[in-house]
């Protein structure tokens, strides 16, 4: 039952992915995007992370995916004419690094798992919310509290950017 | 349960696949989308390795990549709101004033 729901959860996670990146209509990449998000979030409640998968639709599919559907609508973006009309090498490339990039993972991930620990099966279960607070609030209090300032410095600096008027902006204002 | 090894393969499919987005669109908001999936699949193998070895700090760790993912969209779409007011337009090609 749980290889099924990871292999259903991980095809589909894929799957997005490549039409996000496949898909000239910015719009169906963002809600492609969205799916991805949260087959991801699947795949914490199956590794017990009920707390993050909870967060990661909330925070990711829900908020910061509406920022960036909200963007596009604003901006109003043409589709690209082609995802492949010409610098064809340039996509060789690209392939190609992504290959060893992919191999370079593979290769430093693949020597890791066999240093794991024996562990039982209450030490699996610590993505509660009870157990997140209580080390997030006392060993890590100051990274949170940090968390908070730059959270702030974010939407102080997004609306300076924001505010920014082009030159020429300035001077019809003006006339 | 899953052997480890499955959710670091995946999380390395979807990592590269986000670096194919990067390196092939024009589109800025997409190459930005990638990069959030990216973070996503980096969250991903901390959180399996959080689980299998029963210590809770490998959440953490994703909690705080959350915030920061999203102060980084929100900092990130501003920028790309100025270069659109500059530009017309978001295509990453056409943003060449510091290229030689």
């Amino acid at each position: 039952m749980e290889i099924f729901a990871f292999v259903l959860l991980a095809v589909l996670a894929i799957a997005t992915a490549l039409g996000m990146i496949l898909n000239k209509n910015t719009v169906n990449s963002a809600l492609m995007l969205v799916l991805n998000l949260v087959s991801i979030a699947g795949l914490y409640l199956l590794l017990q992370a009920q707390f993050l998968a909870l967060i990661q639709v909330l925070v990711y599919a829900g908020a910061i995916m509406v920022l960036f559907l909200f963007v596009i609508m604003l901006l109003n973006v043409d589709e690209e004419e082609s995802l492949l009309n010409k610098f064809r090498v340039k996509y060789i490339i690209a392939f190609l690094l992504a290959v060893v990039i992919f191999g370079q993972i593979l290769f430093s991930l693949g020597g890791v798992t066999e240093m794991l620990p024996e562990i039982s099966e209450e030490m699996i279960r610590i993505g509660t919310v009870e157990a997140i607070a209580e080390v997030l609030y006392t060993d890590y209090l100051f990274a949170f509290q940090m968390t908070a300032i730059l959270l702030t410095a974010a939407v102080v600096g997004a609306l300076m950017l924001a505010q920014f008027k082009a030159p020429d902006e300035k001077t019809e204002e003006e006339a | 349960m899953v052997e480890i090894d499955w959710y670091l393969a995946l999380s390395a499919i979807l990592f590269t696949i986000g670096i194919v987005g990067v390196l092939i669109r024009r589109n800025a908001i997409v190459v930005f989308m990638c990069v959030e999936l990216m973070l996503n699949a980096v969250n991903l193998s901390l959180i399996s390795f959080s689980a299998y070895h029963g210590d809770v700090s490998g959440q953490i760790l994703v909690l705080f990549s959350l915030s920061v993912a999203a102060a980084e969209a929100v900092i990130g779409l501003a920028i790309i709101i100025a270069i659109f007011r500059n530009n017309l337009s978001v295509d990453i090609m056409k943003v060449n004033l510091l290229r030689w």
